[in-house]
């Protein structure tokens, strides 16, 4: 947040800046950015959390019952969608989605008002580029390994009358190569929208009070406060349903490679 | 947009992002994911495992009651039964011994009855015998005295005879 002489750049939040520990990597500098951090933070609140529900009690107190619900969530999620041998996918997808949903979260905690700027890993094409790409390879992986060049009957839906063979299977071809790119697309599109959003709105705040003319300032700073507060909800909402997305498209697609269709 | 502009303008942002992303997300995926994720399973496949056991022990308990409580039924009711058919016989026995002590008593009783009308009667008839001969003495005697006629005590005896039985 950039608030020299009212002027507010709602971008800076996104920018990555590096904190320290520069190493040579294969003629690439590697530091330790702010990005870095908030994973790192992601992973141990995560940890954490996960910690707190391995009581492995018969009779569960309240945060085991909250960690194993969502584990249950991941579980039943796969077995819905791909059936037993789906288990063996679970250990990822969980990890995908707690760690997209933790990324998420933490990027929406208001720590600016005590001088610290969380940052949403999950903002970040290259982030999320790189674990759809990763969900993606899983399922070239699973697909051509179970099925063999059979994994090309995916892009010819059963039933296709033989004239339109070519044409669906272009198109399957295209829909499925589209996979990884909306895949990630969608996460870093709907983080930094909706973090534009709330700067643009805080900025209005900010300014509004600031104005010439408090009366009308005001005004605007108030309207805008409440419309912030509905969007932290919606947000926070989002964060939640984002992380579901990309967990249940990967497993969709892993059932693709699983069981072709 | 610095999430694209970075890409390209700064050599260090793509390797850190990777970097530091591979790192964490393979320590999750390999912590978290195959270490912790596992065992939470078990302990909630342990717990369903031991509710539909428990349950399943529960069903059978159940089953194994109302089989009980059946043949407790079944049993009680053939003893009832019995019980009935005790009674009932020991009603119709105790009726029938009634009836033939009954019949019994009532034969001695007529016995008894004939032998004291019988009784009576001879006692009537040696009663009205003497009647009739200390009648037939008074007669002679009221006619001696009366007449001093002696009357022979076979004609007083006829006369007095004639008199009673009209």
């Amino acid at each position: 947040m950039a608030a020299e002489s009212g002027k507010i750049d709602p971008m800076h939040q996104f920018e990555v800046t590096p904190l320290g520990g520069g190493f040579n990597l294969g003629g690439h500098e590697v530091f330790f950015t702010n990005s870095a951090l908030w994973m790192v933070i992601a992973a141990v609140v995560l940890g954490l959390f996960m910690w707190g529900g391995m009581r492995r009690q018969l009779i569960p107190g309240r945060w085991q019952v909250a960690v194993e619900s969502f584990t249950g969530f991941i579980s039943n999620m796969m077995t819905a969608n791909i059936g037993t041998e789906g288990r063996k996918y679970t250990p990822y997808v969980f990890s995908l989605f707690m760690f997209i949903l933790f990324c998420n979260l933490l990027g929406m905690l208001p720590l600016g008002v005590l001088g610290v700027h969380p940052f949403t890993v999950t903002s970040h094409i290259a982030i999320t580029g790189v674990l759809a790409l990763l969900s993606f390879s899983i399922v070239l992986v699973v697909g051509f390994w179970r099925h063999g060049l059979h994994f090309f009957s995916l892009f010819v839906p059963h039933g296709t009358p033989l004239p339109m063979i070519p044409f669906i299977a272009v198109i399957e071809f295209i829909s499925f190569m589209i996979r990884p790119f909306s895949l990630g697309l969608r996460l870093f599109v709907a983080m930094t929208a909706g973090h534009v959003l709330l700067k643009v709105l805080s900025g209005f705040v900010i300014n509004g009070f600031n104005a010439d003319n408090l009366m009308i300032g005001s005004v605007v700073s108030v309207l805008s406060f409440t419309l912030m507060i509905g969007i932290s909800a919606l947000e926070l909402l989002v964060a939640g349903i984002q992380a579901y997305v990309f967990a249940l498209l990967t497993s969709l697609y892993i059932n693709d490679a699983v069981n072709l269709h | 947009m610095p999430q694209i502009a970075q890409l390209t303008a700064d050599n260090w942002y793509l390797a850190s992002q990777l970097f530091w992303l591979l790192v964490v997300f393979a320590g999750i995926y390999v912590v978290i994911g195959r270490g912790m994720l596992p065992k939470i399973e078990a302990t909630v496949d342990a717990r369903d495992r031991k509710v539909a056991d428990d349950l399943a022990a529960a069903k059978a308990a159940h089953a194994a009651a109302d089989n009980l409580e059946e043949s407790y039924r079944q049993q009680s009711e053939a003893s009832r039964a019995a019980a009935q058919k005790a009674v009932a016989d020991a009603k119709d026995k105790a009726a029938k011994d009634a009836e033939k002590r009954l019949a019994k008593v009532d034969a001695e009783l007529g016995d008894k009855l004939a032998a004291a009308e019988t009784e009576v009667a001879a006692a009537r008839k040696s009663a009205m015998a003497e009647i009739e001969s200390v009648a037939a003495e008074a007669a002679s005697d009221l006619v001696a005295k009366l007449s001093g006629a002696k009357v022979a005590a076979a004609d007083a005896k006829a006369a007095v005879k004639a008199v009673l039985h009209g």
